[in-house]
């Protein structure tokens, strides 16, 4: 490794390094960040109803669904793989949620009506399977996970279309009402709940062995391998993870926007994908994590909220955001150079 | 040094500097056509930073650099090879996907007037370029589907033969075997009658004499010693190149050794007729506590496969392992983890997680012994401090980025990381390819304080001089089987050679 020459010696000199240079490896965390401040002090000028209390609790509420799939997300993207089928996993989770709930006369579902704590158990039952059978794919099988979980997009899709054939059902069980639309204290259940779940991936991910343990797969996955780690329990284990997130943020989801039907959770699927990455967590893997993804969520949700403020138009917002995530791709991508480098 | 004529290429006072400290100061370096220059010193020495400027990948450098007496420039590695120098870089960089022509014209396919690849052409002329360098394969070959030596050949072969003027090789030899390293030899000679130049890193300070007119010796970025090779010794250069004597230093390369009698300690770990593919072919031996297995073959023969079957990593087609007398089947590598194996690569890049803190790299396969759920990070330290300590990891800073360890820390690193728990049985491939004098001894010791320990350890290696210096027996490999095994005689390189 001669190339590490010249950083080795400075290292014998005291390890001292310049500012630049831990601005640069830190680059993935600041830029987001910077990111969201330029961003809401724009919209603070441009619009006075922006920077509202009120406001805060709106943009809260609306990343919470997304929160709540980022979470698992996370933990797929910091191992290098990703996982496409997260937002018709919520869909179909939200659906059987309500299969399983007594609906009233004028929906017309064959539904099977059991009591609340069955159908959640079932509908989180049903998640899990989804993403263990990713889990399997990924590992076992040997699929590529974009492709794997391409094809579980389409079959989670397929149950869904299954369940509800084109109609709709409203009736969810209470608990999930109450977590998805309820309040305490002024306060959405919805967001209390993505915000437990963010805080509970986050000590995962830094505390804990698993969390760990994900960090060096996504790493060098070699190396974990040859550390004597099982790696394909990881990568089948961050696999499940996703899909439960995603169950959990579909039930809520139903009860939040009072419906279950087909196709309801398709947006979700890129902007959960943008969060994770527009945070700065590492496509590559190993780098990143909860706290990046928090950042990410609020760029996301400042800028769908902002531009609703300043009374854009509404087919130039898609462009908008696909710029935005176009860009936060390519501080992605540097900063991952730029840290290689350093490490050089 | 050829006197009354002026060189091809001169370097005054290169200065050049990473991160504000100084890799290289204010060498001077002369090449001149029909010349083979043989580089030494010891790792981080800045031979590669020198010869990388030279070949265009470090545009940046203070000093003057002169090609036929013009001064100039060279802004990009396409600069250089478009002004004759090419390169053989220290890692093999092919492209195994492609097949064994389309290498060696990579960048410069034959095309005819319409920018179509001549391809009959573009393999005929491979063929017989390879012929020439006495390599035999089928130009249309994919050229990842030939044996790791084969490809450095194509490689060196591709680099030889692009009419370059100034070549530049970083330790070609190491992945060759004898027979292969006399023809890369023949080959250099011939080139040099042609007037070209040629620069030759090398840690077989053998081969640099063998091979060079003159010698350079490098030591902490600076141009230490040059001589010519007819005028110096090995023991000269090994001086020059740490900068003390070292007795020490001898044994390492000693040439008869004697092998201790086969002891009668209980059996660790026993393969019984293992057998994978084309490549492992009905392997049996065994270890015993306490001692050190070498089993030595040139590339390509079946030894790292073999490596790989004792960690669980690939899954041998048949045969038994045997560990303390329960019979295994490793499924997995952590499942040979479990069992007490630790696994070194020959890769250190395989091995380690560059980004990662020096402490996260040793805690990493012991992390499981010390927590069921919840991180320790202070016991995990902790362990990191002590085998730092104990291993001699410079710098000793647990919680500075892996990536900024120079290779032979970083190869102790990967000893580190199997130690503070440590295994029944140690399986390393190629422990100290490619590090210098000083940081081979410091694994030699190291692996000999664990044998004294009682671990069973197999050391793997294409280096006769790794296995001669570490074994307590060695057995023999050749084209996947074991051909020879020697056990409390006295065993010598040649005889080793001759075995393989």
């Amino acid at each position: 490794m001669t190339s590490s020459e010249g950083v080795t010696a400075s290292v014998h000199r005291g390890g001292q390094r310049s500012a630049a240079a831990i601005l640069r490896s830190q680059m993935r965390n600041v830029a987001p960040f910077l990111t969201l401040i330029i961003l809401s002090a724009f919209f603070a000028i441009a619009s006075p109803s922006f920077a509202t209390l009120d406001n805060l609790g709106n943009i809260l509420t609306q990343v919470s669904v997304t929160g709540i799939i980022a979470v698992g997300l996370t933990f797929v993207i910091l191992c290098a793989e990703i996982d496409l089928s997260i937002a018709a996993i919520a869909n179909v989770t939200g659906i059987a949620v309500a299969y399983f709930t007594l609906q009233e006369s004028y929906v017309n579902i064959a539904n099977v009506p059991l009591p609340g704590w069955a159908a959640i158990l079932l509908s989180l039952a049903l998640c899990a399977l989804l993403g263990l059978v990713n889990a399997l794919g990924l590992t076992v099988i040997g699929i590529p996970s974009f492709i794997m979980t391409l094809a579980m997009m389409q079959i989670a899709a397929g149950i869904s279309a299954l369940l509800v054939r084109g109609q709709i059902a409203y009736k969810v069980p209470d608990l999930v009402v109450t977590l998805g639309s309820g309040s305490i204290g002024g306060i959405p259940w919805i967001v209390i709940v993505a915000a437990v779940m963010l805080l509970g991936g986050h000590l995962v991910l830094t505390y804990t062995r698993f969390g760990r343990y994900v960090y060096m797969v996504g790493g060098n996955r070699e190396a974990a391998e040859y550390s004597g780690l099982n790696v394909k329990l990881i990568l089948g284990s961050v696999m499940v993870i996703s899909a439960v997130c995603s169950g959990i943020a579909g039930m809520l989801g139903v009860a939040h926007f009072g419906s279950a039907q087909q196709n309801e959770f398709d947006t979700y699927l890129l902007d959960s994908i943008a969060a994770v990455v527009v945070g700065g967590t590492s496509l590559f893997g190993g780098r990143g994590g909860i706290g990046n993804t928090i950042v990410g969520l609020f760029v996301l949700g400042v800028l769908n909220n902002g531009l609703d403020h300043v009374n854009i138009d509404s087919f130039l917002k898609i462009l908008i955001r696909g710029l935005i995530l176009l860009a936060a791709l390519v501080i992605n991508v540097y900063a991952q150079r730029l840290r290689a480098r350093a490490a050089e | 040094m050829p006197q009354g004529r002026s060189p091809i290429l001169e370097l005054k006072e290169i200065t050049k500097a990473f991160g504000g400290v100084e890799a290289l100061r204010g060498v001077d370096f002369a090449l001149y056509a029909g010349e083979i220059h043989g580089l030494v010193g010891e790792n981080g020495a800045g031979k590669s930073t020198l010869m990388k400027i030279i070949a265009g990948v470090h545009p940046e450098f203070s000093g003057h650099f002169a090609l036929d007496g013009r001064e100039t420039r060279f802004r990009s590695a396409r600069d250089a090879h478009a002004a004759g120098v090419a390169m053989v870089h220290q890692e093999l960089s092919v492209a195994p996907d492609l097949s064994v022509a389309e290498n060696v014209f990579l960048g410069a396919q034959p095309t005819n007037r319409f920018g179509m690849v001549q391809w009959r052409r573009m393999a005929r002329e491979a063929g017989e370029q390879l012929a020439r360098f006495g390599i035999d394969v089928d130009p249309m070959t994919r050229l990842g589907d030939l044996p790791i030596g084969l490809q450095q050949l194509i490689e060196i072969a591709r680099v030889l033969f692009s009419g370059a003027r100034i070549i530049i090789l970083d330790e070609p030899t190491s992945a060759l075997s004898p027979p292969e390293v006399e023809r890369l030899f023949a080959t250099l000679r011939r080139l040099r009658e042609g007037g070209t130049g040629i620069v030759f890193i090398s840690h077989f300070i053998e081969d640099i004499l063998r091979i060079s007119d003159t010698v350079t010796v490098f030591r902490n970025g600076r141009k230490v010693h040059e001589t010519e090779a007819a005028a110096t010794s090995k023991a000269a250069l090994i001086e020059a190149m740490i900068g003390k004597g070292r007795e020490a230093l001898e044994e390492t390369y000693a040439h008869d050794i004697t092998l201790p009698p086969r002891g009668d300690r209980p059996v660790v770990l026993k393969a019984d007729a293992l057998s994978l593919a084309r490549s492992v072919q009905d392997v049996s031996f065994e270890v015993r506590a306490g001692e050190v297995l070498g089993i030595y073959g040139f590339m390509g023969c079946g030894q790292l496969e073999l490596a790989r079957v004792l960690f669980g990593k690939i899954k041998p087609d048949s045969g038994t392992l045997v560990i303390d007398g329960d019979r295994t089947a490793f499924r997995s590598t952590a499942a040979a983890r479990r069992a007490g194996v630790a696994f070194v690569p020959e890769s250190r890049r395989a091995m380690l997680f560059h980004q990662e803190p020096v402490y996260k790299n040793i805690s990493i396969s012991v992390l499981d012994r010390i927590s069921a759920l919840l991180l320790k990070p202070s016991r995990e330290r902790s362990i990191a401090v002590r085998q730092v300590e104990q291993l001699q990891i410079r710098p000793a800073a647990v919680e500075l980025d892996l990536g900024m360890l120079s290779g032979g820390n970083q190869q102790k690193v990967a000893l580190a990381k199997w130690l503070s728990y440590p295994p029944r049985v140690l399986v390393l491939c190629e422990p100290t390819r490619g590090m210098d004098v000083g940081a081979k001894n410091d694994v030699i010791n190291i692996v000999r304080e664990l044998s004294g320990k009682g671990l069973a350890i197999i050391v793997l290696s294409t280096e006769p001089e790794t296995v001669l210096s570490l074994a307590d027996r060695i057995i023999v490999m050749k084209r996947g089987a074991v051909v020879r095994e020697f056990a409390g005689e006295v065993v010598s390189k040649d005889r080793l050679l001759e075995a393989a």
